[in-house]
């Protein structure tokens, strides 16, 4: 890959115009904004969530709990998917018992009866790592074990990580957690191989309504991308500068 | 119910970390724990008594604080009993304890953690070299009175003290000024290095902008503070308890009708007034600092804050104001000020002051987990008392008290070889 | 003698010495940062990236069923089932059927449920899914029992 010094300078450029921009939370992103965002790489791997469309049978859970080997039983999950009940008083209920592994088949939560005739919406958020431009769990990781690809996926060494947890500390998203047979940090991979091998996402593939998309930032006739550039999108707590990669639609302001 | 029971029986052979002592409240996310329990606690506790006991040394070597001369050269040795223990209650949390040394192998300096292998090796480098000059005529001096002497243990003495004095065994005037002089100038760079390392286990939590609670910069200035302040409580502490045990073994020894003995003034007023003013100021600057970092928060009220409010003033309301600021902060403080302090009521004044900074410690570490991230929900730290695996004893009171007991078994083991104790 | 001064520093030195040897040997040959990386997201061992693209795949998808179970897959497809995978149910494939000769099917009434029971829910697709109040609708029975998976309009089995 060559970069001359003209191109260094012009990216340097771009970038710093980039992260000036005042990106405040749920801010719609313009199409030179996310533009901006590209390096020179040819993939970027995106993530799309409709939360319209989620209707919270836990499938994707499930599915990535087997295909990356995640022990079923405990409530550590890479991915889950949260229930908002928001009633007309105000009052949010919001769980995710299990990361909803086992969907959500009951309209008591956490032992409390909901009146439906009260609820003012409901709706549920497939949450998942969010693959962040700037990963504040890999700058704080004092090792090196953890990295971001250059098709922006961050993944973990297991063969080199200590487990101190620094990195489970510094996500905002609360993604990471130690696995408890490596004994190593832990987070969602994008499903990498399947990914690199023109598969979807364990996630995607196994959600039967489509709430969930995978894609290439960095091409323009990728139907994600074009979600991303020519609809309104959201990202998840955009105050904190990691510049996350998943996005969302649909999202509400008591989405946490 | 199902679920109940699948959890119970994965738990069986899994260890899932933290789920064991974080109960969950109310909404949080199901990652999340008290990742970080009683050893992160003991971390930033143990640093700060090695931090604090080097500064108390170094008011002497450098400054020539006279009033301090005595507790000095106790208070250096300590540091150097202290060093290794810093490094302990990281080895007890780390997942892969036997991969700890990657951080020197593969440091990633954007982390503060990866610089923290090499600030603490140079601290410990220049406090060894500190110890190796104060003690180098002692251990010429060994060397010398143990030369030909037969029997193994004298044998083997005869060579850790060679070893110890690295083969320099020039004892003239200007060799020895030369030591003083090489002492002055390591206090000297030890000082900021300890406040360095100090302060930066404070920009470890300080810089997690994750974490509403912990990000500030004031975070490691307020550790700087505490750290000087429990380093110097723990010094005289000891120093006490040591200087009365000598006592009360002299006049015991006497009373058996060892007449030889000499019997000992044991720890000296003097020397205790002297040095608590110190730490009434160090005391004071630490209060000032964590109050106007409490005020600011309140006061620009964040998105946090909500949260963050109902944590300080509710959930831990007795452990912030209660057993931190009042009982280990004011009652001390006035203790120390009231006229006519006697060894005794010191005593008890340091073991508050000692107890509250470990509980701001506390705080700070658990307090900054006990809200999830969603500002929706809370989380409990239930501490493991009785080990029942690795686990549990590792990250619960038996594995903060082994970390506590270590310093005191290192000071034994190390005053048997470099005294820093002996009455002259 | 002349030099006591200086012989901290050469223990020092020496131990510094010895880490860098230690290390030398210990770290992989290929920790660093890839082109087109930076030291702060790119650090890393390179080929820890291999590891994961080599991680094995479980969930392949309903092509790879079709291979063999046309008639099944045909049934679904034509079905309002069409948009469930065939192994949401029957479980991930993985390297079927060589390993595990069999998968086991999952048929309970826990598994319909997770869309089929009713979510009084405005804003959300799932108050619009075909549903039914778990404690009303036959309470214990399968649904199996009476429901095609593959074709479950009881009107048109």
């Amino acid at each position: 890959m060559n970069c001359s010094r003209r191109d260094f300078i012009k990216n340097t450029f771009k970038t710093t115009l980039a992260s000036a921009l005042p990106l405040s939370a749920f801010k719609m992103l313009s199409p030179a904004e996310v533009k901006a965002y590209t390096g020179d790489s040819s993939i970027r791997w995106v993530f799309l969530v409709d939360t319209q469309k989620c209707v919270g049978c836990g499938l994707c859970v499930k599915a990535c709990k087997h295909e990356n080997e995640i022990p079923y039983a405990p409530p550590i999950t890479r991915t889950w998917v949260e229930r908002y009940v928001l009633m007309k008083n105000g009052q949010a209920h919001i769980e995710s018992p299990y990361g909803g592994r086992d969907g959500y088949t009951d309209t008591k939560i956490r032992e409390n009866e909901i009146p439906p005739e009260q609820i003012a919406k409901g709706f549920f958020v497939p949450k998942l790592c969010n693959q962040c431009k700037k990963p504040a769990c890999v700058q704080v990781c004092p090792v090196g074990a953890t990295y971001q690809t250059l098709d922006g996926v961050v993944l973990v060494d297991r063969k080199w990580c200590i487990g101190c947890g620094y990195c489970i500390m510094a996500c905002p998203y609360g993604m990471r957690f130690f696995h408890p047979i490596h004994r190593v940090a832990e987070k969602c991979t994008f499903c990498y191989h399947r990914i690199k091998q023109g598969m979807k996402t364990a996630c995607v593939q196994n959600c039967p309504f489509g709430a969930r998309r995978i894609g290439n930032l960095k091409d323009p006739n990728d139907p994600v991308t074009k979600v991303i550039m020519t609809e309104r999108v959201s990202v998840l707590k955009d105050e904190y500068g990691t510049k996350p990669q998943v996005y969302y639609i649909g999202l509400d302001t008591n989405v946490r | 119910m199902a679920v109940e029971h699948i959890v119970a029986q994965g738990a069986e052979h899994l260890v899932v970390h933290g789920l064991e002592w974080t109960s969950k409240e109310l909404f949080t996310y199901p990652n999340e724990f008290i990742y970080w329990s009683i050893q992160i606690v003991m971390y930033p506790y143990m640093t700060g008594l090695v931090a604090g006991a080097f500064v108390l040394s170094s008011l002497y070597h450098v400054f020539g604080q006279q009033d301090l001369k005595t507790i000095a050269r106790f208070s250096l040795v300590f540091s150097l009993a202290l060093l290794p223990v810093a490094m302990m209650p990281l080895q007890f949390h780390l997942q892969q304890p036997l991969r700890g040394m990657n951080v020197m192998f593969t440091p990633h300096f954007t982390s503060a953690i990866a610089a923290f292998g090499i600030v603490f090796s140079t601290y410990a480098v220049i406090v060894l070299s500190e110890i190796w000059f104060v003690y180098r005529t002692f251990f010429v001096d060994q060397v010398q009175i143990l030369k030909g002497k037969q029997g193994a243990v004298d044998r083997f003495k005869y060579y850790l003290y060679m070893l110890l004095s690295l083969g320099a065994f020039d004892l003239s005037d200007k060799a020895i000024a030369l030591d003083k002089k090489a002492v002055k100038i390591l206090a000297g760079i030890g000082i900021p290095v300890a406040c360095f390392l100090h302060g930066y286990a404070g920009f470890i939590f300080g810089s997690v902008k994750a974490n509403a609670l912990w990000m500030s910069p004031l975070m490691p200035v307020i550790f700087i503070m505490s750290a000087v302040v429990s380093g110097i409580a723990l010094c005289m502490l000891t120093y006490i308890l040591i200087m009365e045990f000598k006592k009360w073994s002299a006049i015991i020894a006497k009373g058996k009708g060892d007449e030889s003995v000499l019997v000992i003034a044991g720890a000296e007023l003097d020397v205790i007034t002297k040095t608590s003013r110190y730490l009434l100021g160090f005391l004071v600057a630490a209060i000032s600092l964590e109050l106007l970092d409490l005020i600011f928060r309140g006061y620009t009220a964040m998105k946090s804050w909500d949260i963050l409010r109902s944590v300080m003033y509710g959930k831990d309301f007795i452990n912030i104001f209660v057993l931190q600021y009042t009982l280990g902060n004011l009652v001390p403080f006035i203790m120390l000020l009231i006229p006519g302090v006697t060894i005794r009521r010191t005593f008890f004044a340091l073991i508050l002051v000692l107890f509250g900074v470990f509980m701001m410690r506390w705080n700070v570490v658990i307090g900054g987990q006990a809200f999830s991230l969603s500002f929706a929900g809370y989380m409990h730290y239930h501490m493991p008392i009785i080990p029942h695996n690795m686990e549990t004893y590792k990250e619960g009171l038996f594995g903060a008290l082994t970390v506590l007991a270590t310093p005191f078994a290192l000071l034994w083991i190390i005053n048997k070889v470099t005294p820093a104790l002996e009455h002259k | 003698m002349k030099n006591h001064v200086l012989r901290p520093l050469w223990v020092v030195l020496a131990g510094i010495a010895l880490l860098l040897i230690v290390r030398h040997f210990i770290v992989p040959r290929d920790f660093g940062v890839e082109e087109g990386g930076n030291f702060t997201y790119n650090y890393h061992r390179l080929s820890s990236k291999d590891d994961w693209k080599n991680f094995k795949v479980k969930y392949r998808g309903r092509e790879y069923c079709q291979e063999c179970h046309e008639e099944n897959a045909a049934s679904i497809l034509d079905s309002p089932h069409e948009i469930i995978e065939c192994e949401n149910c029957h479980g991930p494939a993985v390297d079927h059927p060589d390993n595990p000769e069999t998968l086991a099917i999952d048929t309970s009434r826990a598994q319909c449920l997770r869309c089929h029971a009713y979510l009084p829910y405005p804003t959300s697709q799932r108050s619009e899914l075909p549903g039914i109040n778990p404690h009303d609708h036959n309470p214990g029975e399968n649904c199996v029992d009476c429901h095609n998976p593959h074709n479950p309009d009881l009107e048109t089995m």
